[in-house]
């Protein structure tokens, strides 16, 4: 599945899947994805938003390499190492923070991962077990697992769901924070318009399932310049451009 | 996750002086029964727990009573791990493989069924009367038992957290040793508890049937000797050396991998 581009493309990534089907478990065929063609641009955040249930975790996934059962193609290069946050925070419960962070980044100095953690605010917590921790800090632990690779790509799946909205809402400058500091490229799900606007260079909006692409907005102003107000003026833009898209939320 | 008002220095009280006080006195309370009991039955078929204790001290001192118990505990200790690798090995790969589980579930069943002395005789009669033969009879008794286990293990694996190790591109060793088998230590652990009863047992029987020494042998002696104090002494001298391995080994070691658990937030 994964064609190795020339390494001075490295940082595009292509992703064109024509077909990608789920068969339910009495052999019933639930098309999920059908002609999704997108390009993420190098070091920026791009957003996938779509409504629930539209297939962006599977898309999320193919891209990821967890499913290679779909027909199309994604251009990750086989080198690329790649950072990712599922909707849990899915950490190893037998190990401390600072393992759970070890473990996918075998070359990073403890200097390093002291740095990233005092990031992401999370310190303290290093030589704790992840069962003693909050969602909200399990959450970080997870951010701070999936920077740590120094990945080429960084994958987040709805990573601030099932959180209340304050704690939601610092989670998300500090994602802002890390990932402006280390310029990864980044791919976001979300189905949170407000979470989507907040926080793309490029808002891909995902039809409903089978999805493929209806539109890619760019969002010019710096992230750190939206605060609520703009964030509001923006979603009142886009609510006239797109009024299927963004009517739910 | 454990719901507990009482304060941790009760908690604490309660595990290192309450518990091995009830423990000790039920013992007691067993050796006074059966001291009664060889006193009114006064019979050399029915030796009191001095007498026992005297013998095992006597044999301990100057007879081959360490030396048959090192060489049981030996076999009991070969036969474990021989079993407990390939039991999991196996298990694993059934677990994780539908095909293979299919193709081996008859055999498997048919290897539970066996009954050990089957087993023995066949291993004895094929491979001859020697230590190769003796180890494997058992540990191939005890193989299927650990891998019925291992394979719920397998089964039970977290499918999220092997898409973390795969998203994350983890090497086999650090995946196994990160991910998979801290999530088989209860199986294993459960597995190990009931293994090394049934292989000591097993043990036993293996050398009364084919071995010139350890305590399976010297029980068969006493036997033909009618000597019930060495029956009973033997025994009791080796299932003391196992409940040592289970209180100052297995616990400890079971408390250390699981100290991650039952922390409260």
């Amino acid at each position: 599945m994964n064609d190795a581009r020339p390494a001075g493309e490295t940082s595009q990534f292509e992703i064109r899947i024509e077909d990608k089907t789920h068969f339910g478990a009495d052999g019933t065929r639930i098309p999920a994805i059908r002609d999704l063609v997108l390009e993420v641009r190098p070091q920026s955040m791009t957003v996938l938003m779509g409504p629930s249930g539209c297939g962006k975790t599977t898309l999320l996934r193919i891209v990821a390499g967890l499913d290679t059962r779909f027909v199309g193609k994604v251009y990750v290069p086989e080198a690329a190492r790649i950072g990712i946050m599922f909707q849990e925070p899915r950490l190893l419960p037998w190990r401390t923070v600072r393992r759970n962070i070890e473990i996918v980044a075998e070359n990073l100095s403890n200097a390093e991962l002291d740095h990233l953690a005092s990031a992401v605010d999370i310190a303290d917590m290093l030589p704790r077990y992840p069962q003693e921790l909050s969602l909200g800090l399990a959450r970080r632990v997870a951010l701070a697992r999936a920077f740590a690779p120094r990945p080429d790509l960084l994958l987040l799946d709805e990573p601030f769901v099932s959180l209340d909205e304050r704690t939601a809402d610092r989670l998300r400058r500090l994602l802002l924070e890390v990932w402006s500091a280390r310029s990864t490229t980044a791919l976001l799900v979300t189905h949170n318009p407000r979470e989507a606007i907040l926080l793309a260079d490029e808002l891909v909006l995902l039809a409903p399932r089978p999805t493929h692409v209806v539109a890619v907005v760019p969002i010019l102003i710096p992230q750190a310049k939206r605060d609520a107000t703009v964030v509001e003026e923006i979603y009142a833009d886009l609510l006239k451009c797109y009024p299927a898209n963004f009517a739910t939320g | 996750m454990t719901v507990s008002a009482a304060p941790p220095d009760t908690l604490t009280r309660t595990h290192s002086y309450r518990g091995p006080l009830l423990s000790l006195l039920s013992i007691a309370g067993f050796l006074l029964v059966w001291f009664i009991a060889a006193e009114i039955a006064q019979s050399r078929l029915l030796p009191g727990p001095v007498e026992v204790v005297r013998y095992v001290f006597d044999e301990a001192v100057h007879g081959d009573l360490l030396a048959e118990l090192g060489i049981t505990l030996w076999r009991v200790t070969a036969s474990f791990v021989v079993a407990m690798l390939i039991g999991s090995v196996i298990g694993l790969a059934m677990g994780e493989s539908p095909a293979l589980d299919r193709a081996l579930d008859p055999w498997l069943i048919v290897l539970l069924n066996l009954p050990a002395l089957v087993i023995i005789i066949l291993a004895y009669v094929w491979f001859g009367l020697n230590e190769a033969a003796a180890i494997g009879a058992v540990a191939l008794n005890k193989i299927p038992n650990a891998i019925v286990t291992m394979r719920e293990g397998a089964r039970a694996l977290d499918p999220g957290l092997e898409e973390v190790a795969r998203a994350y591109r983890l090497s086999f060793w650090s995946k196994l040793r990160n991910v998979t088998l801290p999530q088989l230590q209860p199986y294993f652990a459960a597995s190990s508890r009931s293994g090394i009863s049934l292989i000591w047992k097993i043990v036993l029987v293996v050398e009364l049937l084919g071995r010139p020494n350890g305590v399976g042998f010297e029980l068969h002696l006493n036997f033909q000797l009618f000597n019930v104090t060495a029956i009973i002494g033997y025994t009791i001298a080796f299932v003391t050396v196992m409940l040592a391995i289970e209180y100052l080994l297995v616990q400890p070691l079971e408390r250390r991998t699981t100290r991650w658990r039952n922390k409260p937030v």
